[in-house]
């Protein structure tokens, strides 16, 4: 310890303090806080550019789930269209039959109709005809048997009633 | 095309420098002494514990070698003179050289000067001299206060400039490239980012490790450029020396104790959650805690370095004791074995000074959460 103390110089200490102290306010001042800070500023930037990064990435899959979503919706959309499209075309096949059907059994109501009208124009027709003939034949037979009058009266009348309309 | 150039500056200052330090050595004059009075006829063993203990003290010129001139007999060194600082009733001025080894006595503003080979210090005398040892054979002369640019003083001023201009480059590289550093500071820039994230942050915490991060930084490369430069044949011994580390560890201590919250003066004297008896027990151990851990700073580093230099110089030593090719092979072996030792050593103790340091200012500053 004596030898410790005797070793020891005031002016060494002296000059080391003094070199020391100087040497670490000069240091503070041209390098440690430009290198810290330069350093620090690099870390935030990497730290930065990673968090964006990680962001532009989380962005990127909303945005790939938003456009399935849309895709999604889209193809519903369509569905549903193609369906009403669908029913649409089947209930005008439906009214357009159904109206067919309808006007058909018209016609076929009125050709029935025309054709009973026809029909009993036709008759009447014949009727009157057939009483013509009747009475063309009537006048024939007349002719030919005006000698017995009484015979011509029965056959007329004979003739007459065989006569039915049918 | 800037920066390129900016590379080249700095690659350049470096070598700049060397030269600097190996330029002045050619104003380092050799001065011739008489070695009559050496122990010539001393053993080896003797000579070289003497060169150890010499060389691990400070000196006042920046010796690079010696020899004994086999034609005059006279000692010569080689070694570059650097300007003694004396206070004794105003500032004494001169350079080392002619303090020539305390073979000659200085005259400066009327008071006579002279060097004592034995313990390296400077010592009043009279016109012829003359020291007055006791029966230790230590002088009772009257030292004047020596402020000399002694050797340690000139590793450290060269320490000093070559940090200087290592870290301003590497500040200066960051904005020159975008923030990322280029040139010989970015060697060091890992070493930087360590000291802040594994020694500042875990042990002073998030938010106050800032306040300290220039004294650590600076304290790391200190001690250990200063370690290395010691492994140099220059041979210098700055962390060596009690008088460095004490000035280091004081600065932790100030540093520690002027930054103190109220929970560490709480902790010191009046530890919580312990009954009062034991408080009081506890105060004065905690009173001397904070004057040890310091104090085992300034210690482990003296005599870390002291020791590996010891070592070092004795293997080296035992080199020209074993005559033989064996012993001598053996000796360098070693040698070489304990300087790749101390190269770790050089770093590890720089690390732990720093680490202990950050611990210190860390229980300084913690908070109270318990």
């Amino acid at each position: 310890m004596e030898k410790l103390i005797s070793e020891f110089s005031i002016g060494l200490f002296f000059w080391q303090t003094i070199i020391f102290i100087l040497l670490i306010f000069l240091l503070k001042k041209y390098a440690w806080k430009p290198i810290l800070d330069a350093v620090n500023e690099r870390e935030e930037g990497i730290k930065n550019a990673l968090l964006s990064a990680e962001k532009a990435k989380e962005e990127m899959a909303s945005l790939q789930s938003d456009n399935e979503a849309t895709l999604k919706k889209a193809r519903a959309e369509r569905d549903s269209l193609l369906k009403e499209a669908r029913e649409i075309k089947q209930q005008l096949i439906d009214d357009a039959k159904n109206e067919a059907q309808s006007e058909a059994k018209k016609i076929i109501s009125q050709a029935q109709e025309t054709i009973q009208n026809e029909k009993k124009a036709a008759i009447s027709d014949l009727k009157n005809q057939v009483a013509s003939l009747s009475i063309d034949i009537a006048e024939k037979v007349l002719k030919e048997k005006l000698s017995d009058d009484k015979t011509q009266m029965n056959l007329v009348k004979d003739l007459v009633k065989d006569v039915t309309l049918k | 095309m800037n920066s390129r150039i900016e590379l080249k500056n700095i690659r350049y200052s470096l070598p700049l420098l060397f030269s600097l330090i190996f330029g002045l050595s050619m104003f380092a004059s050799p001065i011739e002494t008489d070695s009559k009075d050496e122990k010539k006829g001393g053993d080896l063993k003797t000579e070289i514990k003497e060169y150890i203990t010499h060389h691990l003290k400070d000196s006042h010129s920046y010796s690079l070698t010696s020899w004994i001139d086999e034609s005059t007999g006279k000692k010569v060194y080689l070694e570059i003179p650097l300007p003694v600082i004396l206070y004794d009733n105003g500032l004494h001025v001169f350079m080392s050289s002619k303090l020539k080894h305390g073979k000659a006595v200085v005259e400066s503003n009327g008071n006579f000067y002279k060097l004592n080979y034995h313990d390296s210090k400077i010592y009043k005398t009279n016109k012829e001299g003359v020291f007055d040892y006791d029966t230790d054979h230590h002088p009772l002369n009257e030292t004047p206060l020596d402020f000399s640019i002694t050797k340690n003083v000139a590793s450290i001023i060269i320490v000093a400039i070559l940090m200087f201009l290592l870290f301003t480059g590497l500040s200066k590289s960051f904005a020159k490239n975008n923030g990322i550093s280029k040139g010989l500071g970015r060697f060091f820039e890992p070493i930087i980012l360590y000291i802040r994230d594994e020694i500042a942050i875990p042990n002073i915490g998030e938010k106050k490790y800032k306040n300290y991060m220039s004294f650590l930084l600076t304290v790391f490369f200190f001690v250990w450029f200063l370690n290395m430069l010691g492994l140099t044949p220059l041979g210098v011994n700055v962390t060596g020396n009690i008088a460095v580390t004490f000035s280091l560890a004081l600065l932790t201590f100030l540093i520690t104790n002027f930054t103190a919250n109220k929970s560490y003066w709480g902790h010191i004297f009046w530890m919580p959650g312990v009954p009062v008896l034991i408080k009081i027990v506890l105060a004065p151990i905690e009173l001397l805690g904070v004057f040890i851990k310091p104090f085992s700073l300034l210690i482990r580093l003296y005599a870390n370095i002291q020791a590996g230099h010891i070592v070092l110089y004795s293997l080296i030593g035992l080199m020209f004791i074993f005559k033989g090719i064996l012993g001598s092979s053996l000796s360098f072996g070693l040698a070489f074995f304990i300087s790749i030792i101390e190269i770790l050593v050089a770093l590890l103790q720089a690390y732990i000074f720093t680490m202990l340091s950050a611990l210190y200012f860390g229980f300084a500053v913690a908070e109270e959460d318990h």
